[in-house]
């Protein structure tokens, strides 16, 4: 188990230099600059001690090479605008986020895989029908006009849920926005559960598990749950990334304090440590899920360990 | 439009009687929202000129001057007196000695001049420095010439001397939040940007970036017994259906409305008395590059005013939500023009001109444009036909806001469309088209008139206010004709406010931007 690990991680440091080398390049072309943003109204000489001052009259490569020595020692830099240290307004806000997203995530499993489970085993009737009504809407759906609805009815209408807000952090002002974000992934659960769990019901094993006179409970608890849950980690693992995405969206619509809305910000005044800083924490959190996730794999068949 | 402006001075007056005719309520919290975005920018204040930063910084900090809106100027705040002599450069201002910092201290001189020096830090490019640059050397501290503003002078513990570089009204210079004094002592300091401490009304108690600052009572604060309110919450709250549900949840007092929310609030009679509106001074227009050849003849920018339906455009697509533009200095501005009239709607004549001008056929344009709802792509998108009709034909360009911005600072466009500030000082607003202006400043036309400039420098010598005014006026009339931009309108600030809120102020340079001393709840108010 150690080795796979290792090996895991070493798999994941090229992954984490090409994305810091991608955002750093992206961000040396792209036009507007922090200096621009700053003032409207600037003397191109103050703008020249600026440029200097941030270090944004050095080559790209030197600059380059200056940030990746930086990030060796954990260091992300301080904001050009701010200049408070990148670490600090990170960490500031990541237990919001980490709330959030694992919320949705909760949500998203608690209903989404019973309800592929229930669907798939009576597949065609009421509840299966249904169950993949709720599955299509709620992937349709878009999270800002879900999340105003919910807005509408929970906050408004019946008036048992704050509509905005992070208050003191506490569960009701979280329901909202992270049901709001979930319902996507829930949907998502359901559908992928649901066909993996028709799959695995027509499997051989399965078949001679109940011509040797199994149980059909014990069938779909030893067998076919074991079986499907292969494939549902693998989605709430890339449902995972997607939802720190996602999450942009939802933070703003419920004014939740993020990494999401730090990073559109910070794009838009072109702070650019702010912006490195941002992208490599929601990148390392996704490598570190999906690390998980194998972790886990290994666990429910150990096949794959070997593999 | 003059009967809209009655409505709004009628509405201002009403407010105001409102306001004297109860007596403020000691207690309470304030709700405000900040609506330009998904985050504060900064707690030092000194770093950002976004509005949104500026309605915190309105409770927490305080400047030289500031903002009054009810007599449309601004008025001494930390400073009891200003002695003015030198021919009218030199400023002695009389500092209060009565108003203490958040962490107990006594402000003084030394704190005045600490944050102006600061401010002009050039490694920092602060957005304050384009204010404080008027002072006596500053531009040299900028430059790194220079450790210390020369033209700024610590007579004693409260009473300083400021020579100023031009003849103007310092007032308009050290307003807003950009200037604000700080501690020297803990300013300096890795806490402060976690811990801000001000002079202002409120003191810092907690920041959850993204969603809210929460500010409290400053007991200390100068103005005998204000602020009314125990607490104010601004909330950050950039989507505006958002706002919208929390408004009519009472879970907030303030919310901007858009074009779309202005017009179902005064459609909805329970709504309809929470709105108010002013007339701010943001000139909103297309900006045309002179040295792309077309645009360099008067007669074809005159043909695109004449082009161009505007007020259908402010009727339609603004939903009313502007006013229309009659010349560069807005409503509000003190010198605002009555008597000028808009260019008409006159595609025939526009035409004429593009003829007399050597374009029969038209020409064809580069239009760069931002995503912006009521200066943006959307205008761009209905005025495009418009100007098809006369011939012009219009190529959009899509750009980032923060990408316009060095565009228009740079000159690489053909024509592009913009808001900006055009008060409440009409001789700065003007001073950006004096060809001494660098494009990168404000001249975004490059525009180069020697009748305008004759104009603005005679203002800017004249020792009397009267004669001063009416140089001015004159200038905006000249630039008027030589129609430099497509006039296209003045921004309407529409803010929705609770029953319960009261002292709201109409603030010309920006609704948001509230004296929050002034502002008090009632009893009905749901937050306690």
């Amino acid at each position: 188990m150690l080795a796979f690990l290792i090996r895991r991680l070493l798999q994941t440091i090229p992954t984490v230099l090409a994305v810091v080398l991608l955002v750093f390049v992206l961000f040396s072309v792209v036009p507007g600059s922090i200096v621009s943003t700053m003032s409207d109204d600037s003397d191109p000489q103050v703008e020249l001690r600026m440029k200097k001052q941030l270090g944004l009259d050095q080559p790209v490569y030197m600059r380059f090479g200056a940030y990746v020595a930086r990030l060796a020692t954990g260091d992300l830099g301080a904001s050009f605008r701010t200049r408070e240290p990148v670490t600090t307004m990170i960490a500031k806000r990541a237990w919001p986020t980490l709330q959030l997203i694992f919320a949705s995530m909760a949500f998203a499993v608690v209903l989404g895989v019973p309800l592929g489970f229930v669907a798939a085993l009576r597949p065609g009737g009421i509840v299966d029908s249904a169950a993949m009504v709720l599955a299509v809407s709620g992937l349709s759906l878009a999270k800002f006009w879900l999340g105003l609805l919910l807005m509408y009815l929970f906050a408004l209408k019946l008036g048992w849920l704050p509509s905005f807000g992070y208050g003191d952090g506490s569960l009701k002002y979280l329901i909202l926005p992270a049901v709001t974000l979930g319902v996507s992934p829930m949907a998502l659960l359901a559908r992928t559960t649901r066909a993996a769990v028709l799959e695995i019901m027509t499997a051989d094993f399965v078949r001679t598990a109940r011509s040797k006179g199994m149980s059909e409970t014990r069938v779909v608890k030893w067998h076919v749950m074991r079986n499907a849950l292969v494939l549902i980690l693998t989605t709430m693992g890339l449902q995972f990334g997607a939802l720190m995405g996602q999450a942009v969206v939802v933070e703003k619509l419920f004014s939740w304090p993020g990494i999401g809305s730090l990073l559109v910000d910070s794009v838009l005044q072109r702070d650019i440590p702010a912006v490195q800083g941002s992208i490599l924490v929601v990148v390392l959190f996704f490598l570190a899920i999906n690390l998980l996730i194998d972790v886990l794999y290994g666990v429910i068949d150990p096949r794959i360990r070997y593999a | 439009m003059f009967r809209m402006i009655a409505i709004v001075a009628g509405l201002g007056l009403a407010l105001a009687g409102t306001v004297e005719a109860q007596t403020p309520r000691k207690g309470g919290t304030i709700r405000m929202t900040a609506p330009y975005g998904s985050s504060f920018t900064s707690l030092d204040i000194h770093t950002t000129q976004r509005a949104q930063d500026e309605i915190y910084a309105k409770a927490l900090h305080r400047s030289l001057y500031v903002w009054n809106s009810a007599a449309g100027k601004p008025v001494l705040e930390l400073a009891k007196e200003d002695v003015v002599s030198g021919g009218g450069l030199v400023h002695t201002f009389k500092l209060r000695d009565d108003a203490y910092f958040h962490n107990g201290r006594k402000m003084t001189a030394d704190d005045v001049i600490w944050s102006y020096n600061r401010i002009m830090d050039g490694t920092k490019a602060y957005p304050g420095a384009r204010f404080v640059r008027v002072i006596e050397g500053a531009a040299a501290v900028e430059k790194g010439q220079a450790k210390d503003i020369s033209g700024l002078k610590k007579i004693d513990d409260f009473t300083i001397e400021m020579k100023l570089t031009e003849k103007v009204d310092p007032g308009f210079y050290f307003f807003t939040a950009l200037t604000s004094i700080y501690p020297a002592d803990e300013a300096v300091k890795e806490s402060f940007i976690q811990k801000p401490i001000g002079l202002g009304p409120f003191k810092f108690v907690e920041h959850v970036p993204g969603s809210r600052i929460v500010l409290e009572r400053w007991d200390r604060f100068y103005k005998p017994g204000k602020p009314y309110a125990d607490k104010v919450i601004v909330s950050v709250m950039g989507e505006a259906a958002a706002r919208d549900v929390a408004f009519r949840n009472k879970e907030i007092d303030t919310s901007v409305l858009g074009p779309a929310q202005y017009v179902a609030y005064q459609s909805d009679a329970d709504l309809k008395g929470t709105v108010v509106e002013v007339a701010e001074v943001f000139t909103r227009y297309m900006g045309m590059n002179t040295s792309f050849k077309p645009f360099a003849d008067k007669r074809v920018r005159q043909a695109i005013n004449y082009a161009i339906d505007t007020d259908l455009i402010i009727n339609k697509l603004v939903k009313g939500k502007a006013y229309r533009a009659t010349s560069w200095l807005p409503l509000t501005s003190p010198l605002y023009d009555k008597t000028m009239k808009p260019y008409p709607f006159d595609p025939a004549k526009a035409k004429q001109l593009l003829a007399d001008a050597g374009y029969p056929n038209g020409f064809e344009f580069e239009w760069t444009t931002s995503q912006n709802e009521s200066w943006g792509l959307p205008i761009v998108t209905a005025v495009i036909p418009m100007l098809d009709k006369v011939g012009i034909k219009a190529k959009v360009k899509q750009v980032e806001t923060a990408v316009l911005a060095e565009v228009v600072r740079t000159g690489d466009y053909q024509a592009f469309i913009y808001s900006q500030q055009t008060g409440p000082d009409p001789q700065a607003a003007l001073k950006c088209f004096h060809s001494s202006t660098p494009q990168s400043a404000c001249n975004y036309m490059n525009f180069k008139n020697a009748d305008f400039d004759k104009l603005m420098d005679e203002a800017g010598q004249a020792d009397d206010v009267a004669k001063r005014g009416q140089l001015l006026q004159k200038a905006n009339a000249l630039l008027y004709d030589e129609a430099p931009v497509w006039f296209f309108n003045y921004n309407k600030a529409v803010m929705a406010v609770q029953p319960w809120l009261k002292g709201v102020q109409l603030n010309a340079t920006e609704l948001t931007h509230q004296n929050v001393e002034d502002l008090w709840v009632d009893e009905t108010s749901p937050a306690k």
